[in-house]
C-alpha cells in the first residue's frame, strides 16, 4: 500500500502540469479538442488508479474499521 | 401557461410532495434534521454526494461557460477529478473524529479541534459567507429556467420568487431526508436529459463531433484551447486547485460526508465519483453546439444558451422536461444549501455565542432562519451581473480558506494554533473580498512579476496570504513548553 498510493499523484500532475504542453486542438480526439481529450484521459485513468489503490489499501479489506495509518 | 410551464410546476410540485412524504414518522431533533441521523447507506450517500455537485452550476452554468468562454469551461471537469482522490485520505479521518466526537456540523469540528469556541463561529461566519454565491446561483439557474420556459410571459424576477419559496416551503417541513429522495429522482432525470441533449445537439446540427468542433475552430480560431491571457492555462492551473482545495469544505459537503454509515463509502466514492464527472461531457456539447447556433449571447446572457438552443430546437412539451430537470438541479442543491446556511447561524454561531440556549430553540431558530436566509440570496439574485460560474468561483475563492486550517488538524502534532488559524482565515476572507470588490489582481499589486500572474485565480492569492498568516501567527503563539500531542488524528 504505501508505495502504490503514490500513484495518486500522477493524476493530479497531468492535469495540473500536463495540461500547460497540451494546449493544442488539434489533433481531435474522439472527436474532442486535444487539450480537452487530455483532461478526459486523466479523470478516467485517475479513477483506475484509485480503484487499484482501493484494492490494495488494508483499510478496506476487514469488515469492520480498518487499521489506522 | 404553456405545456412546458405546466410540465415544469408539476415536478416541482411532485418534489415537495417528495419532501413531506420522506418526513412522516419521524421525530425532528437537530441531528436528525442536518445529518439524517448517520443512517444512510452508501446509495443513498451516493446520490446525496452526486446530487450537490450536479447543480444548475453544471447544467446551465457548465454549458453557458463552454458557449461563452470555450476552453475555460474544461476546468469544471478537471477539479471533480483531483478533489475526489484528495477525499479518499480526507474524508475518512473527518467522518471518524465527527462520529467519535458526535458531531453535527463543521464549525463544531474547527471548535472541538482547537478547542475554541471562537474559532468555530470564524469557520461558521466564513461558510455562511460562502454559502450566499451558491444559493444565489440557485436562485438565478431557476428565475431562467422557468422564464425562458415560459416564452417570455414570466418575467426573471417573478420566477426568482417563485423558485425561492418552494426550496423554502420543502426544507422547513422535511430537511435533509426531502433532498435525498428528491436527489434520486433529479440524479435520474439529469443524466437522461443531459445526454440525450449531448448527443442530439451536434449530431442534429453538425453531424458530428469533429464536425462541430472543425466548424468551431473555424469561425473562432483559439476558442477551444486556452488563450494567451485571460482565461490561460495559468488561470486553469490555479482555478483548479483552489477548486479541488475547496471542494470538500463547503459546510454541506463537509455535512453530508456525516451521513455516511462507514468510511470505506468515501473510499468507494473516490473510485466512482470520478466518471461520474465525464456526463459533464455531454453538458459542454451542448454550450458548444450553441455557440453557432444561438450566436450573440453575451455577459451574464450566456448562461441561457441550453435553454434558447432547446427552444429553438423542441416542442415546447420537452422544453418542460428540458426545464423540469434543471428545476430539480437547483432545487436539490439549494435545499442542501439553505439547511446548512440556517443550521450554521443557529447552532454554530447563535448557540455558540448564547451556550445556554436549549437544543429546542436551536432546532426552531434554524427553521425560522430559512426564509430569511432565501430572502438574503433573492435580495443579492436580483442585483444580477455575475454569471453562474463566477458566482461559484466566488464561493470557492471563500471557502477554500478553511484549508489549511483543516489539514493541519488532521495531522498527528497539528502545527497551528487557534490564533494561527482564525488569523489565516480571516486574512484570506478579507481578502477575497477586497479583491472581488476592487477588481485588484497580484499583478496589480506587485507590477514586477511578469504579465501572466495576473490571471493566477485571486481566491489561490488569498490562499497563499492566509497559509503565511497561519504559519507566522501559529509561530509567535506557539506554547512556550513542548506541544501537547493531538489524540487521535
Amino acid at each position: 500500500m504505501a508505495s502504490i498510493k503514490w500513484l495518486a499523484v500522477l493524476p493530479c500532475l497531468g492535469i495540473l502540469v500536463g495540461t500547460a504542453f497540451v494546449n493544442t486542438v488539434e489533433p481531435l480526439i474522439f472527436g474532442m479538442p486535444f487539450v480537452l481529450a487530455w483532461n478526459v484521459g486523466w479523470v478516467v485513468v485517475g479513477a483506475l488508479i484509485m480503484a487499484v489503490i482501493y484494492a490494495n489499501d488494508p483499510a478496506n479489506a476487514k469488515s469492520d474499521e480498518g487499521p489506522r495509518r | 401557461m404553456n405545456s412546458a410551464l405546466v410540465i415544469i410546476f408539476l415536478v416541482a410540485a411532485f418534489s415537495l410532495v417528495l419532501g413531506l412524504v420522506a418526513r412522516r414518522g419521524r421525530p425532528m431533533t437537530l441531528e436528525q434534521w442536518t445529518v439524517g441521523g448517520r443512517g444512510f447507506g452508501g446509495i443513498i450517500v451516493f446520490l446525496l454526494t452526486a446530487g450537490e455537485i450536479y447543480t444548475t452550476f453544471t447544467f446551465l452554468g457548465g454549458s453557458g461557460y463552454a458557449y461563452g468562454k470555450g476552453a475555460a469551461a474544461y476546468y469544471i471537469l478537471a477539479y471533480g477529478s483531483i478533489a475526489y482522490i484528495l477525499s479518499y485520505w480526507l474524508l475518512p479521518p473527518i467522518w471518524r473524529y465527527a462520529k467519535q466526537e458526535s458531531l453535527v456540523s463543521q464549525s463544531h469540528f474547527f471548535a472541538r479541534k482547537y478547542d475554541s469556541p471562537m474559532l468555530g463561529v470564524i469557520v461558521a461566519v466564513g461558510g455562511v459567507i460562502a454559502l450566499v454565491p451558491y444559493l444565489v446561483l440557485q436562485f438565478k439557474g431557476l428565475g431562467i429556467i422557468v422564464s425562458v420556459a415560459s416564452y417570455g410571459s414570466i418575467s426573471p424576477t417573478i420566477a426568482i420568487w417563485i423558485g425561492a419559496a418552494i426550496v423554502a416551503i420543502y426544507v422547513m417541513v422535511s430537511g435533509v431526508r426531502g433532498s435525498a429522495w428528491n436527489a434520486a429522482v433529479k440524479d435520474f432525470m439529469i443524466l437522461a436529459v443531459v445526454i440525450f441533449l449531448g448527443v442530439y445537439f451536434p449530431l442534429h446540427y453538425y453531424g458530428g463531433y469533429s464536425e462541430m468542433f472543425r466548424a468551431i475552430d473555424a469561425a473562432k480560431p483559439g476558442f477551444l484551447a486556452f488563450k494567451p491571457k485571460g482565461e490561460s492555462v495559468l488561470w486553469f492551473q490555479s482555478t483548479v486547485l483552489l477548486t479541488a482545495l475547496g471542494f470538500y469544505m463547503w459546510p454541506h459537503s463537509f455535512g453530508a460526508a456525516f451521513t455516511a454509515k462507514d468510511e470505506r463509502a468515501f473510499r468507494r466514492n473516490a473510485i466512482i465519483l470520478p466518471l461520474y464527472q465525464l456526463i459533464l461531457l455531454f453538458v459542454f456539447f451542448c454550450g458548444f453546439a450553441a455557440i453557432l447556433k444561438v450566436p450573440g449571447l453575451t455577459g451574464p446572457e450566456i448562461d441561457l444558451s441550453l435553454l434558447r438552443l432547446s427552444i429553438d430546437t423542441f416542442d415546447p412539451w420537452f422544453v418542460g422536461v428540458i426545464g423540469a430537470a434543471g428545476v430539480l438541479t437547483a432545487l436539490v442543491p439549494g435545499s442542501m444549501i439553505l439547511i446548512s446556511a440556517a443550521t450554521l447561524v443557529a447552532n454554530d454561531i447563535f448557540r455558540a455565542l448564547r451556550p445556554q440556549t436549549s437544543e429546542t430553540t436551536v432546532t426552531w431558530t434554524a427553521r425560522a432562519l430559512v426564509p430569511v436566509v432565501a430572502l438574503v440570496a433573492v435580495y443579492f439574485t436580483l442585483q444580477g451581473g455575475q454569471t453562474i460560474v463566477n458566482l461559484l468561483l466566488i464561493g470557492y475563492a471563500f471557502v477554500t480558506q478553511l484549508f489549511p486550517g483543516l489539514v493541519c488538524s488532521l495531522m498527528r502534532n497539528n502545527p497551528a494554533t487557534k490564533y494561527g488559524v482564525g488569523a489565516g482565515v480571516l486574512v484570506g476572507l478579507a481578502a477575497v473580498v477586497a479583491m472581488t470588490l476592487t477588481g485588484i489582481t497580484l499583478k496589480s499589486l506587485m507590477p514586477f512579476l511578469p504579465v501572466e500572474m495576473g490571471d493566477i485565480n485571486v481566491g489561490l492569492v488569498a490562499l497563499v496570504l492566509n497559509a503565511i498568516v497561519t504559519i507566522v501567527v501559529s509561530l509567535a503563539t506557539r506554547p512556550a513548553a513542548a506541544p501537547a500531542p493531538m489524540r487521535s488524528a
